[in-house]
This record gives structure tokens, C-alpha cells and sequence, in this order.
């Protein structure tokens, strides 16, 4: 069973090239926004234009290249945040029980009610907030999994025996919480954030779709895809480009996050 | 299930269920409510939209909608209103919310039947064969299938599926909902499959993680060395493990519901979706909290159906209740 893993390194090469873009795309493309209206839409395998340009005439590549900053620094922060949230009251719950925990899964069921993409299109889209609001939003709609999640594998570890000795060991809450609990509890944590950077992505771009999060003209993958809708008899590559670029950024997100918790899964069951 | 138990605990156990169902919506009416509050500016100037103003119409407003009186006196009349069945009036278009939603209600209906009706048809099935077959070269394509389909945002799948069937291969109309019942399934198709792809992915996931976990239990290993053929054993494994499938398929029939404004919108059809998507632009009010508010008692009834029928089918549960 000694072979190299295949998934890690299929899905590091797209993610990798992502990575560049997001880094670098201020070099790379300094101008990708700029509109040439009078070159309008050309399509696909124009010299000079090898994937088209969209209605305003801006080269489709240069503004796929520009979108991924905004299309995966976003979702960056919102796994982030949530997770933040997520160990902080999640740990809490699960450690302090009682009311503390009642009213933490009261607000998650309140939360999980809803499906994500309708509230955030709602609160965001009244608020009219941009690119950071939405950010924000999306965080606090993400935190109720991840708060469960934490509340769980806390739960799990508590009435572990090594807990347990700890406890007689007469250690304090929080020394026991933080030096012994959470590191346990981190494997799962990092693999489930890995996750909800995938979902965010999806999440963040779906709005970007409807409009909302990033200003009219910005580059953006959702927003490429929302304009070239109109253009698919035209330039199809319009759509095609961002849209590939979407599901396959994702894709490689969630396989190698599910690699992970599978990894994390395996080792936890052989201890 | 009166074998188990007497009807007192059934009955008990559903109402306890209808009341916190009951609390749960109050909660979810009482923040899309504040909506209206929520947003930026004069709420007045808001439900009024960018009709001419005058102080006259604005004293008007303000009285219509009772903005003067105080918060909770606002949102009860309000209430009262909406479990009368009055959401007020759309802002865009001047006319009763509930007519507005009527219009729209039966083709994001049909669209999530649809939809729902695919995603059990291929899902399920798929997810007992891939378990049946487990670690199979079939079963590892079609799980890594899964986990890129449950990511894959719906617009992005649905513009591929629009360009490769309706612009390429000309099979499926690019616009429009259809008239009649067959012409509306025939331009609902690629809408549905869309829809289809991201729940049925979740569903195979799920379907084929409880067979699994049925198939390591002890009980399947006694039935097989006491005897039993192979079709009575499946017919025992498939009967548990539909307890958590059914679960899962309720909770994403109100999903559905609730995901059909990306696919809407990218098919451009008119339903419930897009009329929300819209409303949100234009910031017409009434129809959001309509929208939401009657979203989230669709997605929680349906969750209350489900565990009513968990406690039906599961003597597990029925035995942890009573005690």
C-alpha cells in the first residue's frame, strides 16, 4: 500500500497555478479591466485574444487571471473566521455544557434554518455592503457547522481517559482546554476549514453571480460568468474560461480536503 | 407502533415538535421583520420606493404600515397580517405580494419536483450499488465524481450544461418555461438536471455512507452465517439504512426549495428565485420578507414531517422518547 499519493499532487497543481494568479495577477495583467469598447466581443482564437473578449472588448484570459484575487482571498478569511468562531464557542459548549451550550446550538439550529446562499443574498443585498460586508456575512453564516463540529469533537475528547487524568491530576479548566483538548481536536479543524474555503468559494461567487460583493466591472469569476450568459452564442469562451476555472479551483479544494479528514480519520482509528 | 408504546407518547412527542417548530419560525419572522429596519435609510422612504414623495404620502405610508408605533406593536401587526395571508403590497409593482407569489409559485414548484424526482431516481440507487461494491474502480470514479459535483456551483454547471445542450448539440431550448405540461418538463429539463447534479452528489454521498455502515454492522454478519440468502439480507441492510436516506432526502426537498434562485436565474425562469434575486436589487421589501419568511416554513415543515417519520419508523427512537 506503499504508493505515492496521487490525489495531494492533482489537486496542488491547479491549486498552485490559482495561487500565482492571486499573488501575482497585479503584474501579470495590470490591465486586464480595462474596456476596449469599440473592439467589442471577439471571439475565441482572435490573434492576440486567445480565448475572446467579453461585451466590453477586455480580453476574457487577462480577466480570468485578474478574478481568482477576489474569487479565493474572500473565501480565505471566511474559513478562517468561522473556524475562529467555531473553536472559540464551539469549545465552550461542548466544554462548559449547561446553558452555555443550549443556547450555542439554539443559535445554530436558527442559523442552519435557512439555506446560505438566500440569507447571505438577502442581508447582503439590503445592507448593500461590497465586497467585505458579504465577507462578513458569510462568516457568521458559516460558523453554526463549524461550532458544531467543535462542540462534538470536544465533547469526544473529554471523556477520554486521558482527560480524565487529567482532571484527577487536579490540572485547571483552561490549562486542560487549551494544552490538551484543542490539539486533539485541530487535525479535524484544519481539514474542515480546508473545506470551507471550497464552499465559500462557491458561496462568495454565487453572490458575485447575482451581482452582489464586487462592484460592476471588477474582475470577478462569478460576475465574468453572470455578463457572458449573454454571450454564449458569441464568444462562448466567455463563460467557459471562468466557468471551468470555478469548478475546478473547487473541485481540487474538496478532494484534497476530504483526502485530509480521511488521513486524519485513519491515524485517529489506529491509535 | 401502539405495540411499543401507548398513543400518549406519540402524541406528546409531535406536539412537542409542532411548538418548537412553531418557535422556530417565530424567531426566523421576527428577524425578517426587522428587514425592514435592517436596511439602510428611512423605512418609509424605503416602501415607498422611487414613487414621488411628498409628506402627505410619506404621513400615509408611515400610518399604513404603522411605522410610528412602537417596535413590537410594528411587528405584531405585521404578524397578524402575514398568518392572515397579507404580506402588503410589492413595492415594483404596486400589487398584492401573495398575488405577485401565486404567479410564480407553481413553476419553482414543478422545477423542485423535478429536480427532487432525479435526484431520487439516480442517486439513491447509485449510492447501494457503489456501496454494494465497495473500494471498486465504479465506486471510486463515481465518489470522487460526488465530491467535484457537491462543490460545483449550480450557475457555473448549469451555463456548461446551457452551452453544451442548448447551444452546441441545439437539444434543449436555451429560453423560457414551455406551455402545457410536457413543454414545460422539456424546457425544465436542464434547469432540473442542474439542480439535480449538486443534491443528487450529496445524496449518493449519503446513501452510500449509511449501507456501508449498515453492511459492518454485526447483524448482517449473523444473518449470513445463519443462512439467510443473499436477497433476504439485502432486503434487511436496505430497510435500515433508509431510515437516514429518507431523513436526508426530506431536508433536501426543502432545500430545493429554498436553491432554486442561482438556477432560475442562470435559465432565466421566472419563479420564486429570481422574483427574490430581483427584490433584493430593487429592494422591495414586502416581497423579500414574503419570500424568506414562507422559504423557511417550507424548509422547517418539511424537517418536522421528517422527524415525525424518524419516530415512526425508528423503534430506537420511539423507545428513547418514552423514557
Amino acid at each position: 500500500m506503499k504508493r505515492p499519493p496521487l490525489t495531494p499532487v492533482l489537486c496542488a497543481i491547479p491549486l498552485a497555478v490559482v495561487a500565482a494568479c492571486v499573488v501575482a495577477s497585479q503584474w501579470l495583467v495590470p490591465d486586464a479591466a480595462d474596456p476596449d469598447i469599440l473592439l467589442g466581443v471577439v471571439p475565441a482564437g482572435t490573434p492576440g485574444h486567445r480565448f475572446g473578449t467579453d461585451l466590453l472588448g477586455r480580453d476574457v484570459l487577462e480577466m480570468s487571471i485578474a478574478g481568482a484575487r477576489s474569487a479565493v482571498v474572500g473565501p480565505i478569511f471566511i474559513a478562517l473566521g468561522s473556524m475562529l468562531i467555531g473553536l472559540l464557542l464551539g469549545s465552550l459548549a461542548g466544554y462548559l455544557g449547561g446553558w452555555v451550550d443550549l443556547t450555542l446550538s439554539k443559535y445554530a439550529d436558527l442559523l442552519l434554518a435557512l439555506p446560505t446562499t438566500l440569507i447571505a443574498l438577502v442581508v447582503a443585498g439590503l445592507i448593500d455592503g461590497g465586497y467585505w460586508v458579504t465577507v462578513l456575512v458569510l462568516v457568521v453564516l458559516f460558523s453554526p457547522t463549524d461550532i458544531r463540529l467543535i462542540r462534538g469533537s470536544v465533547l469526544a475528547q473529554s471523556s477520554r481517559p486521558y482527560i480524565e487524568s487529567a482532571r484527577v491530576l487536579g490540572l485547571s479548566k483552561a490549562r486542560i482546554m487549551f494544552r490538551h483538548v484543542l490539539p486533539n481536536v485541530m487535525p479535524v479543524a484544519l481539514a474542515t476549514m480546508l473545506l470551507n474555503v471550497a464552499f465559500a468559494l462557491v458561496a462568495m461567487s454565487s453572490l458575485s453571480f447575482l451581482g452582489l460583493g464586487v462592484g460592476p466591472g471588477e474582475p470577478d469569476w462569478g460576475r465574468q460568468l453572470s455578463d457572458g450568459r449573454d454571450l454564449l452564442g458569441r464568444n462562448s469562451a466567455a463563460v467557459i474560461v471562468p466557468g471551468l476555472l470555478i469548478i475546478v479551483t473547487a473541485a481540487a479544494i474538496n478532494l484534497l480536503g476530504d483526502w485530509l479528514q480521511e488521513r486524519f480519520e485513519q491515524r485517529a482509528r489506529q491509535r | 407502533m401502539s405495540r411499543y408504546l401507548g398513543r400518549g407518547t406519540v402524541l406528546r412527542f409531535a406536539l412537542v415538535r409542532l411548538a418548537a417548530t412553531a418557535l422556530l419560525l417565530l424567531a426566523v419572522s421576527f428577524v425578517v421583520f426587522a428587514l425592514l429596519h435592517l436596511t439602510p435609510g428611512d423605512p418609509a422612504r424605503n416602501l415607498l420606493g422611487p414613487r414621488p414623495s411628498s409628506p402627505e404620502i410619506l404621513a400615509s405610508i408611515r400610518a399604513q404600515y404603522h411605522l410610528d408605533d412602537p417596535f413590537l406593536s410594528q411587528y405584531f401587526h405585521w404578524l397578524g397580517g402575514v398568518l392572515h395571508g397579507d404580506f402588503g403590497t410589492s413595492i415594483r409593482s404596486d400589487t398584492a405580494v401573495t398575488t405577485l407569489l401565486a404567479d410564480r409559485v407553481v413553476l419553482t414548484a414543478q422545477l423542485a419536483a423535478y429536480a427532487f424526482v432525479l435526484t431520487v431516481l439516480v442517486a439513491v440507487p447509485v449510492g447501494i450499488f457503489a456501496a454494494s461494491r465497495a473500494g471498486s474502480a465504479v465506486d471510486r470514479t463515481v465518489s470522487v465524481g460526488a465530491i467535484i459535483g457537491v462543490g460545483a456551483p449550480s450557475y457555473a454547471v448549469g451555463l456548461l450544461l446551457l452551452y453544451v445542450f442548448g447551444v452546441n448539440l441545439d437539444i434543449f431550448p436555451v429560453y423560457g418555461s414551455g406551455d402545457g405540461f410536457f413543454d414545460r418538463m422539456w424546457h425544465l429539463s436542464l434547469p432540473a438536471i442542474t439542480l439535480a447534479l449538486g443534491i443528487g452528489a450529496l445524496v449518493f454521498k449519503l446513501t452510500r455512507t449509511a449501507v456501508l455502515g449498515e453492511l459492518d454492522q454485526d447483524y448482517v454478519s449473523f444473518a449470513v452465517s445463519r443462512g439467510l440468502s443473499p436477497q433476504q439480507v439485502r432486503s434487511m441492510v436496505l430497510r435500515n439504512a433508509m431510515i437516514p436516506v429518507v431523513t436526508t432526502l426530506g431536508l433536501v426537498f426543502g432545500f430545493l426549495f429554498g436553491g432554486t434562485i442561482l438556477v432560475e436565474i442562470t435559465f432565466a425562469l421566472q419563479g420564486i428565485g429570481a422574483l427574490l434575486a430581483s427584490s433584493v436589487t430593487f429592494k422591495d421589501i414586502p416581497v423579500v420578507q414574503a419570500i424568506t419568511l414562507l422559504t423557511a416554513a417550507v424548509i422547517a415543515l418539511t424537517a418536522l414531517a421528517v422527524d415525525l417519520f424518524y419516530f415512526a419508523a425508528d423503534p430506537r427512537v420511539r423507545k428513547r422518547a418514552a423514557a
